[in-house]
């Protein structure tokens, strides 16, 4: 039914993803899709590395990990953005068209009276891409 | 090398020379909700620059009577007594940019050898200049080669009441031009971006290339070590939050000063203290979508218009003005610069105290007061160039093209003022001579519109880069702190603007950036050392 999967991860919260990859990983084995786990950094040094080489390979050894403990065949995509607290939609978008997935998995916090400022990360990936998008309440 | 290569992490791209420190960046953060907004913020820059912005904002407004001659007397004392600091510091900045361009640490490449450029040469320069230079090209394109043109021809030139550069050239009218081109693109020459290269280059050097996290502090590890995660960083990140705020809130003066003076002048809108907070709130709204979209969609696109519609008032005064003694002024005013540089950048020995203390020191504080902001900005968006590069392209291009503006707008309304005896551009007030100028010119009614546009678009790129920069400083060098911090920031620009343009005026405003610029100079200083260190480490 599926033959891609996106996970887009937040690795400076990897603690509160679990459900969201668990769900994920169970998915793949159905399916016998990949998965690709998408992580965002910008340029400038942060908390997961000086630059996006540093961050590339802290989410690497995350992948390996996912592929270990779940035994499902995975691979890791970095996105270098300019602004990620505003551009992650965009580049979670033009990631999905790039890696071809037809279901993104993502994590989502309790909605509240801000989602009404600001659309949700979930609904703008399902209105922009062509994927389903299965949210995973953390 | 640091350790870190040691452990398999890479270097930036290519070769670099890491700074090793068990620092993380946002380490020191607090991350909590303030009912549904998430917040990413740094302990205690966070806390002490924003309280004490809210309480300035507060009192200002509470004394609105004795503020504004506090104010006043604040700016003149700074001025008056520090001219000479403030002169010698801007000459150091500048010779220190020659000296890097053509030394070997000019082939040192921002974020490694082997980095790219992140953005185009169009969107690059179109981001620098209108951050860098902003309002203060419209209010000042036309008024200030005006202003110094009379001062040097009146009968009072070298008097001490007299404001004349140099001592003037009294009833010398050619002189008068020369002195007065020269004095102008003096302030909007090679110093300005100087100054803003300089902290630029700082604050990319230690990110990019040494891996310390976006903001001040970061720039004087080789000084004060692991000290500047302390109070000795907190401390200067919070100055670098004040002369920001402080600083755009003068420029955002400005503007709503001349946007409220144009429109008066196009559609009689009343020139009061209410259409003025209207402005700012209008322009601070359109601001914050500017901030919400983001350094791509927002900040960089209205940059790029911003760069088109004054490239287009610029030609349009070139064509219909004097265009052959613009193209011939340009190389002339070029000369006439180079000529009287020497002289007006001594900071000693002189006797044209107004002209010193009144225009040339207070704009080096203003140009300081801006810098950590500029810098900042211009930083975030240089990776990927060569040191000699990026000196060149912040350094020398926007001087050649604030000599060619201030060539075109102010060398036109001389030549009205001169050649036709078009008196308007004398008389009116500051905030009116561009416009008196274009009313000189056909089409007034259009070009008025634009340069308002114009005012307002600069008015905007400044308030959203600015509400950036002060973000990534409070949020400790994280770049993807929750937007709401990036709305509170460009809510307060707006809000101490009108707050200080209610209690006492643009005197207000030009004190505190005046006053912040003072301690940011000591600053920039031990940065130009520090900047020699860093760039010794690095592969060349």
């Amino acid at each position: 039914m599926y033959t891609k999967i996106m996970v887009p991860v937040d690795l400076a919260h990897a603690d509160k993803l679990s459900l969201a990859l668990d769900t994920a990983a169970k998915l793949s084995k159905l399916y016998n899709a990949p998965v690709t786990y998408v992580g965002v950094t910008a340029s400038t040094p942060g908390p997961l590395g000086h630059n996006p080489a540093e961050y590339d390979q802290k989410l690497a050894g995350f992948v390996a990990e996912q592929a270990k403990t779940h035994g499902i065949e995975a691979d890791g995509k970095t996105v270098v953005s300019h602004d990620p607290a505003v551009d992650l939609d965009d580049a979670l978008i033009k990631t999905a068209r790039e890696t071809q997935c037809d279901l993104i998995v993502m994590a989502t916090h309790i909605p509240n009276v801000a989602d009404h400022f600001w659309p949700s990360n979930g609904g703008r990936l399902a209105t922009h891409t062509h994927a389903s998008v299965f949210l995973v309440r953390g | 090398m640091s350790d870190t290569s040691g452990q398999g992490i890479p270097d930036p791209e290519g070769p670099s020379n890491m700074i090793d420190t068990e620092y993380e960046v946002g380490q020191d953060n607090i991350s909590m909700s303030m009912g549904p907004f998430g917040l990413d913020i740094h302990n205690p820059v966070f806390a002490i620059s924003g309280l004490s912005i809210v309480a300035f904002v507060f009192f200002t407004l509470a004394f609105q009577d004795s503020a504004g001659a506090a104010f006043n007397d604040l700016r003149n004392w700074l001025t008056g007594t520090f001219d000479w600091f403030f002169l010698t510091a801007a000459n150091i900045f500048v010779l220190l940019c020659l000296f890097l361009i053509v030394s070997p640490y000019g082939k040192v490449r921002i974020g490694g050898k082997d980095a790219t450029p992140d953005y185009s040469y169009t969107g690059w320069f179109a981001m620098l200049f209108a951050a860098g230079m902003g309002i203060g090209l419209m209010f000042y394109g036309v008024s200030e080669p005006i202003s110094h043109f009379s001062s040097s021809f009146a009968d009072n030139a070298g008097t001490p009441e007299s404001w004349a550069p140099l001592g003037g050239a009294a009833g010398d009218a050619v002189e008068a031009r020369n002195l007065g081109m020269a004095a102008t693109i003096f302030h909007w020459g090679l110093h300005p971006w100087a100054i803003y290269a300089i902290v630029a280059l700082a604050l990319a050097l230690f990110s990019y290339n040494k891996g310390l996290p976006l903001t001040m502090r970061s720039v004087f590890y080789p000084i004060f070590g692991e000290r500047i995660w302390g109070w000795t960083g907190h401390i200067i990140d919070i100055l670098a939050v004040f002369a920001t705020l402080f600083g755009l809130a003068t420029s955002l003066g400005f503007g709503a000063e001349q946007a409220n003076a144009g429109l008066n002048h196009l559609f009689g809108v009343p020139i009061n203290d209410v259409s003025k907070v209207l402005l700012i709130v209008a322009i601070t709204g359109v601001a914050l979508m500017s901030v919400v979209a983001g350094l791509d969609a927002g900040v960089k696109r209205l940059s790029e218009i911003n760069m088109m519609l004054a490239a287009l008032l610029l030609v349009f005064v070139l064509i219909v003005g004097p265009t052959v003694a613009i193209f011939t002024g340009f190389f002339h005013n070029l000369y006439e610069y180079v000529r009287y540089l020497p002289e007006l950048s001594n900071p000693f020995g002189r006797d044209d105290d107004n002209f010193r203390q009144g225009w040339t020191a207070f704009y080096w504080a203003w140009w300081i007061s801006w810098s950590p902001f500029v810098g900042m900005f211009i930083a975030r968006v240089s990776r990927g160039r060569s040191v000699r590069e990026f000196l060149v392209c912040v350094l020398l291009i926007p001087s050649i093209v604030s000599v060619f503006w201030m060539t075109v707008f102010g060398g036109t309304a001389i030549t009205q003022l001169v050649n036709d005896g078009y008196q308007l551009v004398v008389d009116s007030p500051l905030e009116l001579k561009l416009f008196a100028m274009l009313e000189g010119l056909p089409l007034q009614q259009i070009t008025s519109f634009i340069a308002i546009v114009l005012v307002i678009v600069f008015f905007v790129t400044s308030s959203d880069s600015g509400s950036l920069v002060i973000d990534t400083i409070t949020a400790g060098g994280k770049i993807d702190a929750p937007v709401p911090q990036r709305i509170f920031w460009a809510s307060f620009e707006g809000l101490v603007a009108i707050a200080l343009l209610l209690g006492g005026g643009l005197g207000a405003l030009q004190a505190m950036a005046v006053s912040t610029g003072f301690p940011f100079t000591i600053i920039l200083l031990l940065a130009c050392f520090a900047i020699l260190k860093g760039l010794h480490s690095e592969p060349r």
